[in-house]
């Protein structure tokens, strides 16, 4: 017996990648702090609070949730981390922070854990958390609602009023009193608290790419196509389709949220299918839609139709031939 | 049918166990669209209520007479003529509870319900018999229908219009929630809450049906279904038709 428990009997495979979920939730995380630090400093340490509270009742309600239902403990994966943050950095800084531990209960309990737990959610769980709470608060996620504390004693005139994306239209253009660029690209604007600040994003993305987390296609495919229509919507404005893609959820959504390995295609062809869908829904709520923003939308909308977009990219094995249909073979 | 079952069980079986709305899976339109507040919820169950009793009474009185083959219409028409008097009755005495219907007062013609109980009960029994089957299932779907519109209007809005045919009144804890900034979640009286609060009181039932060694409401085949014993769907061979 004591012989038997030096040998470890297992079934193949034997070589395995040191890559664990653990480990790529961690990756994750390490990429949202930039926005997370960008955030704190644009609109205070409310933001703070408004991250800590997400966090926290999103582990709970792993925890709790995983334990009512009789199953395996998950929260050591840290995922339940992550729908939190992400959650989180969807959010304007002064919504009540019972409205933040209800979207991270909508999220974690009903879209993640009753369909499965952690690769079983068929839409991204923090975005889904974001529409329910924006159909059940309308007044407290609108854009009147973002404003931000001037704790920093910096003029950061942009972080009260309207978000950047009210102020753009196809028939007027950008608006003058619109943030410019840099503040754009530096995150001192209104907006939901992790989205403003396209620096961080982009610093945490690259990060993500170096580390081999998720593949560049879907995030470069995602803002390219949105660049592109958005041009030839503007009549080619260089200053609008660079405010377009600066401005609003897209940054963060292409790279955080578009990517999730549940709700992503794993073809390459999958992928570009996808993205392409992803941006061209942006781009029609954007300039058409009655709402400002339509990054969270497109995407659940692509989510749910993950599944065939697999199907069509299911690649071909070697050799392969396709099989005879079977009318023909009722002629003979 | 299997078993004969007392007048007694005929009208027991409709309010919990046979329940139109949580066990039969039947009806479910009206019941999402609806149940928004109690006050919608009390008037269609009423509503319903009284169409059923009155057409599986009078199919039952001439289920001898009408020809098998074309029972569905012949059902249709039946059940339409007592719609059309409840619309009626509705449009001038509650015109509030019609507005707030709207369609779905008229679509009570088409409710699986009331074509359900004709086709699986009202055609095959006796006239009482049929008539009590009508206002157990009629009280089990307006009880169905209170219970969803109760939850959904309390978190939905933070009020229970506790109404029927415009007497009553409103309890609302809104206001004095509204005050310490607690909010009504307006997602439960939108479509999404119908369907999510439905699917946990069915969810519910489950539970409560798999501990007592009942099947579940999971139309998977027709021998699950709790109505099997009586359907002549299943009887004849063919695929459930519901």
């Amino acid at each position: 017996m004591s012989e038997m428990t030096k040998y470890t009997v297992s079934a193949s495979p034997h070589v395995r990648s040191a890559e664990t979920t653990t480990g790529i939730m961690l990756d994750v995380i390490i990429a949202l702090i930039p926005a997370g630090i960008a955030s704190i400093f644009v609109f205070g340490p409310r933001a703070l609070a408004v991250i800590a509270v997400s966090v926290i009742v999103a582990v709970l309600a792993e925890f709790l949730s995983r334990k009512v239902m009789k199953r395996d403990q998950t929260i050591g994966d840290l995922s339940a981390v992550v729908t939190g943050l992400l959650l989180a950095y969807n959010l304007p800084s002064n919504i009540p922070l019972w409205m933040a531990g209800l979207g991270s209960i909508i999220a974690i309990v009903v879209v993640k854990q009753m369909f499965g737990g952690i690769g079983q959610n068929f839409v991204n769980p923090a975005l889904a958390g974001r529409i329910i709470l924006m159909s059940s608060f309308p007044g407290k996620m609108s854009a009147a609602s973002f404003s931000g504390a001037n704790v920093m004693g910096w003029d950061v005139q942009g972080a009260t009023g309207a978000t950047p994306m009210g102020l753009i239209s196809l028939s007027d253009g950008v608006a003058d009193t619109a943030p410019s660029l840099m503040e754009m690209f530096l995150g001192t604007t209104s907006g939901c608290l992790g989205e403003v600040s396209a620096l961080a994003l982009i610093l945490g993305g690259l990060y993500l790419i170096i580390r081999k987390v998720i593949s560049p296609i879907i995030p470069v495919v995602y803002i390219g196509v949105v660049a592109i229509f958005m041009a030839i919507a503007f009549k080619f404005d260089m200053y609008a389709v660079a405010y377009e893609i600066l401005g609003g959820g897209l940054m963060i959504g292409a790279i955080f949220m578009a990517t999730d390995y549940t709700t992503s295609p794993i073809t390459k062809n999958g992928k570009i299918i996808y993205a392409v869908g992803c941006a061209l829904i942006t781009c029609l709520i954007r300039l058409f839609g009655s709402l400002p923003e339509g990054v969270s939308f497109s995407i659940i909308i692509m989510n749910i139709l993950v599944p065939h977009i697999e199907n069509l990219t299911f690649p071909k094995p070697f050799g392969y031939v396709k099989e005879k249909k079977e009318k023909e073979e009722a002629k003979s | 049918m299997a078993e004969k079952k007392t007048l007694g069980q005929e009208f027991t079986k409709g309010l919990v166990k046979e329940n139109p709305v949580l066990r039969l899976v039947l009806g479910t339109c009206p019941t999402l669209a609806v149940t928004t507040s109690v006050e919608n919820a009390i008037g269609m169950g009423i509503a319903a209520t009284i169409v059923l009793i009155c057409s599986n009474v009078v199919i039952s009185a001439l289920r001898k007479v009408i020809p098998s083959k074309v029972r569905i219409p012949c059902f249709i028409v039946i059940i339409a003529a007592f719609v059309t008097m409840v619309q009626l009755f509705v449009k001038a005495f509650a015109p509030a509870l019609d507005a707030s219907l709207g369609i779905f007062l008229p679509l009570i013609v088409v409710n699986c319900i009331i074509l359900g109980r004709a086709e699986a009960f009202a055609s095959k029994n006796s006239v009482v018999a049929s008539a009590v089957d009508g206002v157990g299932m009629g009280i089990g779907f307006t009880f169905a229908l209170i219970l969803m519109a109760a939850i959904r209007e309390f978190f939905g809005a933070g009020s229970l219009t506790l109404k029927v045919l415009g007497f009553g009144t409103q309890v609302s804890v809104a206001e004095p929630l509204a005050s310490i900034g607690i909010e009504p979640i307006l997602i439960f009286i939108l479509a999404p809450g119908g369907f999510f609060v439905f699917g946990l009181l069915i969810a519910l039932a489950n539970k409560i049906a798999e501990d007592k060694g009942l099947a579940r409401a999971e139309l998977k085949s027709c021998a699950e279904c709790p109505m099997a014993a009586s359907c002549a769907v299943k009887a004849a061979g063919e695929e459930c038709a519901e």
